[in-house]
C-alpha cells in the first residue's frame, strides 16, 4: 500500500511530522513502512511555460521552434521533438540550470544550428513512471489541461513534492490497504482526530427501479449487493488533483469514472465496478455461481473459462464480471459511455480468492476482496464514487439502490480484563491506560470493574479474541515499555539428548580427522537421487518441482558431494576432504522415512609438507582409518568390519562394505575410474554409512581396565602365503587360535617382490601375549604360538618366511 | 735423572698441549705414564738410589706423573667441550622454517552459529527437539493456525509431495508434536534447529533451502516480557554486550501478539549505515504469545498456560556476524569458505 503524503494529511492533521519520523512511528504501531520515497527526485527548476509559437524547425523535420512564456521578461526559444507540442499548449518546461532525475542538468544547446533555452519535458522525464503515464501522454510531451500560470512550480502541479510511504502489510492487516483505515491508524499511533470524507450525493426523483433489479441466488456467496445508475455522464480525462492521487498510488489513470471507481477503492478500500449501462445487455443483475466451462471474455480481452467454484455477476443470461476478480469487455466503459451501473457489493473472500487463484488473475480489487474489506462501508463508498461521478463526469445520480442482503452488520464484543493483559505482556497498565488506547483506536468499550467490553468496528476484521486485543494495547502501549524479564516458571535442565550428544562427537571426530563439513541441499534431480545400488528404487517426488534439478528428494548424500568437489575442482582446488550428516528420504507410509546418513569424500593430497617433501595422497585407508577411528570413539571397533564388495559406481577392487556387528551400513570406495572421468574428478574416495545405526548401537558404558601388572611377550611372525588372501582373513585365524594370551596382533609389513615366489606374498604380524593373573612361563607363550602357526599352516598353507 | 725427569715433563707437556684429538691424548697417556712408559721404568730403577735420595726421587716421580696426568684430563675436558659444541653447531636448525602442518578439519559455518545458540538456550534450561522435514500439512499449517484456506498461507509457498504432505516451510511444526506428548503438562522449553524449505528462486538473499531455529517456552505465567527478556541475552551473546534490541509489532498466525525483534546495529552502534540501511536497526527474528488456538489444539488450555515462541534464521545471522554477502556460498561448499571458519 503506497500512502501519499499529502494525500493523508486531508484526513489527519500530520503538522509537525516529517515523512521519515511518521515512518518511525507507523512501524513502531505495528505496520512496517518499508520506504519512504520522494516524488520529486531531486528536481529542481522546472516551471509552467505557455507555448506561444511554434513551428517547425528549417533542418529538421521532427523538430519544431517553439517560443514559449515562462514568466521572465522575454519568451525563451526551445527546440522541442516531442509528436504532440502545439502552439497554445501550457506545458512542463525545465530552464537552463534546472535538474531533472539521474542529476540530469540542463544547459544551452544548438539542435541544427538554432538555439534552445530548455527542455518541454514529458512526465517519464519527471521521474514518473511509464506504467503511470495515461495512454494520450505515453509517447510525448505532457500537457496542463487547466488554467495554470506560466513561470509557476510544475511539479506542485503535478504534486512531485509529495512524499509517499510503502507500507508493508501483513495479511492480518487488510484495514489498512485504504486511506480511510491508514487514517484510522496514523490518528490511533499520534493520538490525534481523524476527519473522513460524507459525501453529499443529491439524487434526482427518478428511482432506479425502472432502469435494474439485483437477485442474489445465494447470499452467502454474496451477502450484499448494490447497483447504483448514474445517467448523463461524459467520459473525459480526469482532472489533474484525480490523476496525481491515483499516481501517488501507483495507479494508471484512464479515464474520469474508471479513475474514479479506483480512487474509492484506495479510498475506502471498497472494490467498485462501473458497467455501460447501455451495453449491459438485459434490465436484470444477477449474481450466481458459473456453470461448469462457461466462458466469458475479461477486461484483458482473454477468454476465461469458468467453474461452479467461481461466483458471476451476469444479467440474466451470460456473465459480464468474474465477482470481486475482473469485468468483462462486452460492458466496459468506453469513451461513448452515458449511463454508468455502479456495483458495490461484498463477495465471499474464500470465492474471490479461488476465482483470482484458479484465474491468475490478481487485481487490486482481488486482493482486497480476499483479505476481508469493512461490510459498513459497501454503501458509503458507492455513494462516495456516485457522488464524484456527478460532480467530475457530470450527470444524475438515480434515486435508491437496487440492492439485496444487508447494508450493515453488528459490531462483535470481545472481553478482556486488564489483568489479564499485564499478565500476558508482563507489564503494570492501568485501566486509564487502557481506556485511552481504546479510545485512539475508536473503539467502543464499556469498563465494569477492569472487564473492557469492546465493540470491534467490522473494519478491524483481525479482532476477534481477547489476544486480539492485547495486541492492540500492547502495540500502542509500545513494547519498548515492556520490562525485559527472565522467566518465572518451574526451572528445567537444559541439555541434548544421547543421541544429539553423539552426533556432536561426530562431527569433531571428523573435523579432528581432517575433514571439513559441508551443508548441500536435499533436493536433487532424478539421476542424482541415488548413489549406490542398494538405495531405494521408489523416490519421493515433489508434486510440482521448480525445476527437474530440484524435484525428488535424496536417498544418497554422496552425489551433491561429488558436485562439491567438482565445483572445487573447477577453481584449482583439487586436495579435498569434505563429510556431511544429513537426512536421506525413503519412501514411507503416511510420511517418508528419514534416515540420518554420515558421507564424506576425499580426493588429491592427504597430506603435505612441502619443505620436508612429504606428500601423502589419499586412498581407501586415508578413508578406512577415519571410520575406524570413529568406530573406535563409539565403542564398536571389535564391532565394524569391513568386506570385499562391488557396487557398479565404485572401483571394482577398491569397495568394501560396511558391517556393524551382521548388519550392511553402508560403504567406503574409490570411485569407478569411469565415473572419475565423466565427473572430470582425480582419484576420488567416498564412504556413505547410515549414522542412526552407529550412533544407537548398544554400547557398554566406558569402563576403566585394570593396568598390566605383569610383562609381556611379543613374537614377530613372517607369514607367506598366496597374494589373493585378505591379511583380514589371516589375523582373523590368528586370533582364534591364539585364544585368551594371545591380546594384540598387529600387522606390520605387507611384501611383495624378492626372495619370494610369484604370487606369494609376505604378511608380517607382531603378536603380544599376556597373562593377567601371573608372569607367563616360556612354556605358555610356545603352546599359543605353536597353535597359531598351525592354524595358519593348516587353513592357508602359510609357511614362516626364512 | 733429575734432568731426565724434566725433560720428559716437558716433552709430556708438550705434546698435550699440540694433541687436537681424543686419540693423541690417550696415545700421549700411554706414551708417559703407561706400564712401558720412561716414567715406569724410571721408578723401577728407583731401587738403586740411596736411602736418602730415594724419597726425594719418589717425590719428584710422584709430581711429574700428577703434572701429565693433571694437563691430560684438562685436554680431555677440553676436547669433550669442543666435541659437544661441534655437535650442537651441526644440530642446529632454522627455526624460522615452517612448522608440520595439523590435518584438522572444521564445522561448516551454519553448524557453528546453530550449536552457538543450541548451547546458549541449552544453559537457560531449553533441550533441543528435532523433527522430520517432510511434514503433514497438520502439523505445518493446521496445528499452527493456519487452515486451509487462510491467506497468510501464501506467505511461504510451500513444496508439496501429496495434497496432505509437504517439505516443512519452517521448524514450527515441533511446536505441536512436542506439546501433544506432553498431554497438557507443561513446562515446554525447546528450541527446534533444522532445516526448512520454500519455493524461492535461489539467488544472493533467497535460498530454497535454508536453516531456522524454532524456540517454544510454554508454561504457567509465560509473559511477554519473558520473550524480551530470552532474546535480550540472546541478542547481547551473540553480537555483543552492548546489543540493545526493540519488539515491533508484527504478524503471524500463530502467535497473539506477534512480534519481530531489531537490534541495534553491531556496525554502526545505532547511528545509522550500510549494514542497517540507515535506521540503526536490524531485524533479526520474529515470535510472539502462543496463539491460543495453538495451545488449544495441542492439548494445553491456554486458560491456565501461556507461552512464548519464536523463530530465527541462521543463515542471517550468520551473514550478519561474519558479513557474508551470499546466501548461496552456504551451498555450494567452496573449500576456502568453509575453511575460514576455524578459528574460535
Amino acid at each position: 500500500m503506497l500512502v501519499s503524503m499529502n494525500w493523508l494529511q486531508q484526513y489527519v492533521d500530520l503538522d509537525s511530522y516529517s515523512a521519515d519520523e511518521l515512518a518511525d512511528l507507523i512501524t513502531k504501531g505495528g505496520i512496517e513502512v518499508e520506504t519512504v520515497e520522494q516524488l520529486n527526485k531531486g528536481i529542481s527548476g522546472v516551471v509552467i511555460g505557455h507555448v506561444l509559437e511554434c513551428q517547425q524547425h528549417p533542418d529538421a523535420d521532427k523538430l519544431n521552434i517553439c517560443k514559449v512564456e515562462i514568466g521572465e521578461e522575454e519568451p525563451v526559444q526551445i527546440i522541442c521533438g516531442a509528436p504532440n507540442i502545439a502552439q497554445g499548449q501550457y506545458v512542463a518546461v525545465a530552464k537552463v540550470g534546472a535538474v531533472l532525475p539521474g542529476n540530469f542538468k540542463i544547459k544551452k544547446a544548438k539542435l541544427r544550428g538554432e538555439a534552445s533555452h530548455g527542455m518541454i519535458c514529458s512526465l517519464q522525464e519527471l521521474g514518473i513512471e511509464s506504467k503511470l503515464v495515461s495512454k494520450e501522454y505515453a509517447d510525448g510531451i505532457f500537457v496542463f489541461s487547466e488554467d495554470v500560470t506560466p513561470g509557476e512550480d510544475a511539479l506542485e502541479y503535478l504534486n512531485l513534492h509529495d512524499e509517499v510511504l510503502e507500507l508493508g502489510l501483513t495479511p492480518n492487516r487488510a484495514d489498512a490497504m485504504n486511506m480511510i483505515g491508514v487514517a484510522y491508524e496514523v490518528g490511533a499511533v499520534l493520538n490525534r482526530s481523524i476527519e473522513l470524507p460524507s459525501p453529499e450525493l443529491v439524487r434526482s426523483d427518478e428511482g432506479v427501479e425502472g432502469y435494474v433489479s439485483v437477485r442474489v441466488e445465494n447470499e452467502e456467496d454474496n451477502p450484499y449487493y448494490g447497483a447504483t445508475v448514474i445517467k448523463d455522464v461524459t467520459i473525459k480525462p480526469s482532472p489533474q488533483w484525480l490523476v496525481n492521487r491515483l499516481v501517488s498510488a501507483g495507479i494508471r489513470p484512464i479515464n474520469n469514472v474508471v479513475d474514479i471507481t479506483n480512487y474509492v477503492l484506495l479510498e475506502y478500500g471498497q472494490p467498485l465496478h462501473a458497467f455501460d449501462y447501455d451495453r449491459f445487455g438485459s434490465k436484470e443483475v444477477v449474481i450466481r455461481r458459473a456453470i461448469e466451462g462457461e466462458k466469458m471474455v475479461t477486461l484483458d480481452d482473454v477468454e476465461r473459462t469458468l467453474s461452479s467454484e467461481h461466483l458471476v455477476i451476469t444479467n440474466g443470461s451470460k456473465p459480464v464480471a468474474v465477482a470481486g476478480v475482473m469485468g468483462g469487455a462486452d460492458s466496459e466503459v468506453q469513451e461513448d459511455t452515458t449511463t454508468i451501473l455502479l456495483e458495490a457489493a461484498y463477495f465471499n473472500s474464500k470465492l474471490v480468492r479461488k476465482a483470482s487463484k484458479d484465474l491468475g488473475l490478481r487485481s487490486d480489487s482481488s486482493a482486497r476482496f480476499e483479505k476481508g474489506i469493512d461490510r459498513n462501508r459497501v454503501v458509503g463508498a458507492s455513494e462516495r464514487a456516485a457522488q464524484l461521478i456527478q460532480e467530475i463526469a457530470g450527470g444524475t445520480v438515480l434515486k435508491g439502490i437496487a440492492e439485496q442482503g444487508d447494508r450493515t452488520i453488528e459490531a462483535l464484543d470481545v472481553s478482556i480484563e486488564v489483568n489479564r493483559i499485564n499478565q500476558v505482556l508482563g507489564t503494570e497498565i492501568t485501566e486509564t491506560e487502557v481506556a485511552a488506547i481504546f479510545e485512539r483506536l475508536q473503539f467502543s468499550y464499556q469498563n465494569f470493574g477492569g472487564t473492557f467490553t469492546v465493540q470491534v468496528p467490522p473494519r478491524r476484521p483481525d479482532i476477534t479474541i481477547s489476544e486480539d486485543l492485547i495486541e492492540e494495547v500492547g502495540r500502542l502501549y509500545g513494547y519498548d515499555n515492556v520490562p525485559a524479564t527472565l522467566p518465572v516458571t518451574e526451572s528445567t535442565p537444559g541439555q541434548l539428548s544421547e543421541y544429539q550428544v553423539k552426533r556432536r562427537h561426530v562431527r569433531r571426530t571428523l573435523e579432528g580427522a581432517g575433514l571439513y563439513q559441508t551443508v548441500t541441499y536435499s533436493l536433487t534431480s532424478p539421476s542424482k537421487r541415488h548413489f549406490f545400488s542398494s538405495d531405494s528404487v521408489e523416490s519421493v517426488r515433489l508434486a510440482m518441482p521448480m525445476s527437474e534439478e530440484r524435484s525428488e528428494l535424496r536417498t544418497s548424500l554422496i552425489p551433491h558431494l561429488l558436485e562439491v568437489a567438482q565445483y572445487n575442482r573447477n577453481r584449482q582446488l583439487e586436495n579435498i576432504a569434505f563429510y556431511e550428516t544429513a537426512s536421506v528420504f525413503l519412501p514411507g507410509d503416511e510420511l517418508p522415512v528419514e534416515q540420518e546418513h554420515l558421507a564424506g569424500v576425499v580426493s588429491g593430497l592427504w597430506q603435505e609438507h612441502l619443505w620436508q617433501k612429504e606428500k601423502k595422497a589419499a586412498d581407501f585407508f586415508v578413508v578406512k582409518g577415519i571410520l575406524e577411528e570413529l568406530a573406535v570413539e563409539f565403542g564398536v571397533e571389535e564391532r565394524l568390519t569391513f568386506a570385499r564388495a562391488e557396487e557398479p559406481k565404485l572401483h571394482p577392487g577398491r569397495t568394501a562394505a560396511v558391517y556393524l556387528d551382521d548388519e550392511l551400513i553402508g560403504y567406503i570406495g574409490q570411485l569407478h575410474p569411469e565415473v572419475e572421468k565423466e565427473l572430470d574428478l582425480s582419484e576420488t574416495y567416498v564412504f556413505e554409512i547410515n549414522l542412526e545405526k552407529l550412533l544407537q548401537a548398544d554400547v557398554a558404558h566406558l569402563k576403566y581396565k585394570k593396568l598390566p601388572r605383569f610383562p609381556s611377550v611379543t613374537r614377530d611372525v613372517a607369514l607367506v602365503v598366496s597374494e589373493s588372501l585378505e591379511a583380514g582373513e589371516v589375523k582373523r585365524v590368528i586370533k582364534e587360535a591364539g585364544g585368551s594370551k594371545l591380546v594384540e596382533i598387529q600387522l606390520f609389513d605387507v611384501y611383495q617382490g624378492e626372495h619370494l615366489e610369484e604370487g606369494q606374498k609376505s604378511l608380517a604380524f607382531s603378536l603380544r601375549y599376556y597373562n593377567p593373573e601371573q608372569t607367563l612361563t616360556e612354556e605358555e607363550v610356545k603352546k599359543a604360538h605353536d597353535r597359531v602357526l598351525k592354524a595358519v599352516e593348516e587353513q592357508f598353507g602359510a609357511a614362516l618366511r626364512q | 735423572m733429575q734432568e731426565r725427569l724434566q725433560a720428559l715433563k716437558e716433552e709430556a707437556l708438550s705434546e698435550i698441549q699440540q694433541a687436537s684429538s681424543m686419540k693423541e691424548v690417550q696415545d700421549i697417556k700411554v706414551k708417559f705414564l703407561g706400564k712401558k712408559g720412561p716414567i715406569t721404568e724410571i721408578s723401577k730403577g728407583m731401587g738403586k738410589l740411596s736411602k736418602e735420595e730415594r724419597p726425594k726421587m719418589g717425590q719428584l716421580v710422584n709430581e711429574i706423573r700428577t703434572a701429565i696426568s693433571d694437563q691430560l684430563e684438562e685436554k680431555i675436558a677440553r676436547l669433550e667441550k669442543a666435541a659437544v659444541e661441534e655437535r650442537l653447531k651441526e644440530e642446529t636448525i632454522d627455526v624460522s622454517l615452517p612448522g608440520r602442518p595439523v590435518k584438522r578439519g572444521n564445522h561448516h559455518p551454519l553448524t557453528r552459529v546453530i550449536e552457538e545458540i543450541e548451547d546458549l538456550f541449552l544453559g537457560m534450561g531449553f533441550s533441543i527437539a528435532e523433527g522430520p522435514e517432510v511434514e503433514t500439512d497438520y502439523y505445518n499449517f493446521e496445528a499452527l493456525n493456519l487452515p486451509k484456506d487462510h491467506p497468510a498461507r501464501d506467505m511461504q509457498d510451500s513444496f508439496y509431495i501429496t495434497e496432505e504432505t509437504l517439505l516443512r516451510t519452517h521448524t514450527s511444526p515441533m511446536q505441536a508434536r512436542t506439546m501433544e506428548k506432553l498431554n497438557g503438562e507443561g513446562p515446554v522449553k525447546i528450541i527446534v534447529p533444522g532445516k526448512v524449505y520454500r519455493r524461492d528462486t535461489d539467488d544472493a538473499t533467497h535460498s530454497h533451502q535454508f536453516m531456522q531455529i524454532e524456540g517454544l517456552m510454554v508454561g504457567e505465567n509465560v509473559r511477554m516480557s519473558d520473550l524480551k527478556g530470552v532474546l535480550q541475552s540472546f541478542a547481547k551473546k551473540m553480537f555483543g554486550e552492548e546489543r540493545e534490541i526493540r519488539l515491533r509489532p508484527s504478524f503471524f498466525p500463530f502467535t497473539e501478539p506477534s512480534v519481530e525483534m531489531d537490534i541495534s546495529c553491531f556496525n554502526c552502534g545505532g547511528n545509522g549505515c550500510s549494514v542497517c540501511k540507515g535506521t540503526g536497526w536490524i531485524e533479526i527474528l520474529g515470535g510472539g504469545m502462543v496463539h491460543p488456538n495453538v495451545l488449544r489444539m495441542s492439548g494445553f488450555d491456554p486458560e491456565k498456560v501461556t507461552g512464548f515462541a519464536f523463530g530465527m534464521g541462521p543463515e542471517r545471522i550468520a551473514m550478519l556476524k561474519y558479513g557474508i554477502d551470499d546466501i548461496r556460498h552456504f551451498y555450494t561448499n567452496d573449500s576456502r569458505f568453509i575453511k575460514q571458519f576455524n578459528s574460535l
